[in-house]
Parts: C-alpha cells; sequence; structure tokens
C-alpha cells in the first residue's frame, strides 16, 4: 500500500483541474458548489482510501458524481452557460469558448463528462474512463459521440438529416 | 480558488474533518511550520527542517487529513510574535503530546516545566523524568521535541553550562537563551 500524502498535496495538485471540470460539466456559477461537495466527501473518505497511485482520477470521479448529482437534483432545469475563459490553454476569445461550453453543457451526460475530463482536465482515455467508471473503449466512444455532436452544432459539419428537408 | 479553497478549509473544520491544521508564520530565525490537531498543538518544525518532509510524517503519524488552515493556527501564532518580542514568558496553548511516547514523553513534560529564563542539565532533566541515569537517553528525548520553542528544550544545556546540542542550529539555542535573559545568570 502506498503511503497517503498529506491531503493538502491534492488540493496544490488538483483544485485548479477539479474546478475547471466541475465549470464544464455543471456551468460556473454552480461549480463551486460541486467543488467543495466533492472535496468534502473527498476528505471524510481519504483515511480509508487504500490505493493512493491515482489521486487525480479518484478526485475527478467524485467531481463526476457530484455533476451529476448535481444535475439530478436540478432536473432537467437548462444548463448555465459555462465561463471557462480562466482555463489553462483558453484562447483569446473567450466568448467563443463560452459557446462551446454552453454546448459542451447540453449534451448527454456520459459524452459531457467525457469532453469536459478530456479538454477541461486534459486526461488521457484510461483516466476518463477511471473517473466514469467505464473501459477505456467506451470512454472513447463517448468523447468521439460528444466531439462529433459538438461539431455538428458549431456548423463544421451538416447536421444529420437537414439537407433531406 | 484562494477564496474556494478558505471556504472549504473552514467547512472541513466545522464538520470536524480537520485532523491536521498547519501554516506556516515567520520568525527571527527563517519560517516556522505549525500543525495543531483538534486537541493542540502537535507540531513545530523549526526553519532547519524540510517542511514537506514534516507534512509526511503528519500524514503518516498523526492522520492524512493534513489540510492547511491558518485560522487554527492564529493564537499560536499570536503567542510566538509576543514570545520573539520578548513580551511573553509563558506560552498558553494546549498541546497535543501524541507524537512522543514513553520516557520520551516523561522527558518532554519536564521540559515543558522549566520557567523562562532558566535552565535545567540534561541530568536534572533525567531526574526529572524518573530515571536519573538515562542522561543520553534524554538528551535524545530533547532533540526528539515535537514542540521546540513552545516545549523549551533550548533551556536544556549540558551540565557544567556547555549549549550542548539544538535541532535549530546551535546560534538559535543561544539567541533565544539571550533573548530569555538566561545567559547572564549561569
Amino acid at each position: 500500500m502506498t503511503a497517503l500524502p498529506p491531503f493538502q498535496t491534492l488540493l496544490d495538485d488538483h483544485a485548479a483541474d477539479v474546478m475547471a471540470v466541475l465549470r464544464g460539466a455543471v456551468g460556473r456559477a454552480d461549480a463551486e458548489d460541486c467543488f467543495q461537495e466533492t472535496f468534502l466527501a473527498a476528505l471524510r473518505a481519504y483515511p480509508r482510501l487504500g490505493n493512493a497511485s491515482n489521486l487525480r482520477g479518484w478526485l475527478l470521479t467524485i467531481a463526476h458524481r457530484k455533476a451529476i448529482d448535481h444535475h439530478r437534483a436540478n432536473g432537467r432545469r437548462p444548463l448555465p452557460v459555462a465561463q471557462v475563459a480562466e482555463m489553462a490553454g483558453a484562447a483569446a476569445d473567450p466568448e467563443a469558448y463560452e459557446g462551446i461550453w454552453a454546448l459542451v453543457g447540453a449534451l448527454p451526460p456520459k459524452q459531457r463528462a467525457a469532453v469536459a475530463l478530456r479538454y477541461g482536465a486534459d486526461l488521457p482515455h484510461a483516466e476518463i474512463a477511471a473517473a466514469l467508471g467505464c473501459s477505456p473503449a467506451a470512454a472513447r466512444r463517448s468523447l468521439h459521440e460528444g466531439i462529433k455532436k459538438l461539431r455538428a452544432d458549431l456548423g463544421g459539419e451538416p447536421a444529420l438529416g437537414k439537407e433531406r428537408a | 480558488m484562494r477564496a474556494a479553497l478558505k471556504r472549504l478549509a473552514d467547512r472541513a473544520d466545522a464538520e470536524g474533518l480537520l485532523d491536521v491544521a498547519y501554516a506556516t508564520t515567520d520568525s527571527p530565525f527563517g519560517p516556522l511550520l505549525l500543525a495543531a490537531t483538534p486537541r493542540g498543538l502537535v507540531k513545530l518544525s523549526l526553519p532547519t527542517y524540510d517542511s514537506d518532509e514534516a507534512l509526511e510524517e503528519l500524514a503518516h503519524r498523526v492522520s492524512p487529513r493534513v489540510v492547511e488552515a491558518p485560522a487554527r493556527l492564529d493564537e499560536a501564532r499570536r503567542q510566538l510574535d509576543l514570545y520573539f518580542d520578548a513580551k511573553l514568558t509563558a506560552f498558553d496553548l494546549p498541546l497535543d503530546w501524541q507524537l512522543t511516547h514513553h520516557f520520551r514523553r516523561r522527558v518532554v513534560r519536564a521540559i515543558h516545566r522549566i520557567p523562562y529564563g532558566q535552565t535545567r542539565s540534561y541530568t536534572q532533566i533525567a531526574t526529572s523524568a524518573g530515571n536519573e541515569r538515562a542522561v543520553r537517553a534524554a538528551g535524545t528525548a530533547c532533540g526528539a521535541n515535537p514542540i521546540p520553542i513552545v516545549v523549551p528544550c533550548h533551556r536544556v544545556l549540558r551540565s557544567g553550562g556547555a549549549l550542548g546540542g539544538y535541532g535549530g542550529g546551535l546560534p538559535m539555542k543561544e539567541a533565544l537563551l539571550e533573548l530569555e535573559g538566561a545567559l547572564q545568570s549561569r
């Protein structure tokens, strides 16, 4: 068993990524509440955690569950626009990014989470799979479907069915 | 993000999840690391020691729920500031002795009773810890004191008055004794 590092190192190393993922998943306005819930849950469970080899994946798994809880609690309420200008890698035009993240917020839950984990937290497929509790292949599929849908929404590809009408 | 982390520390504290809260504070000798459990101050790490190692030791020996939460250490920091300004002669802080056991705990508790501005020999400390022959063990216990300054191991000298050792370095030991006016009286 790997010795657990001081909890503060999890905050130092991963708090920004968890916040970025949550902004993508639930929108800026609710991200902080989910952030608090995520780290309080992590802190509660931490001493009993048997394996310290993937703490980042563990935290993102909890964040993902908290985002799902949040969506369940809010029913089908439309998602607020995610503002991601502060995210690492955000380009000079934050408005364009906001538009994209609003579309991400409208994706089905698995696709939304996969896209947020991939582009919000820069996770590889294996870690997205661990966070979502599915196989890497399924994670890749969710991501692919999500990206395809986004491309269609953004007009990069003709949306299915439109041409026939 | 800083505000979010502050709120998190406050909520964790309110929920009893802050097993070890820590903060750093400035001193004339460099930054000190302070750590407290809900029972009291459990560790003071001198500038000569690596803070990361001290935090890892706390995670391993006390609880991995180690979080930077300066509010919990405000009173200790206040008293230390006054002490370094020679405006405080006795710390009034709850202490948690859990990092020291058996004979060593008796030694550090004996050291804790040495009044401000006075000194004792390692032999005297061994005696008040209940074993006058365990002078060497008493010296080792001084070196392993988890809460130096507050538990004033700098007030323990060799018989005859030589400084002996100090984890923070001998110049620091000498400066603390000078601050307390203990060097002239020897």
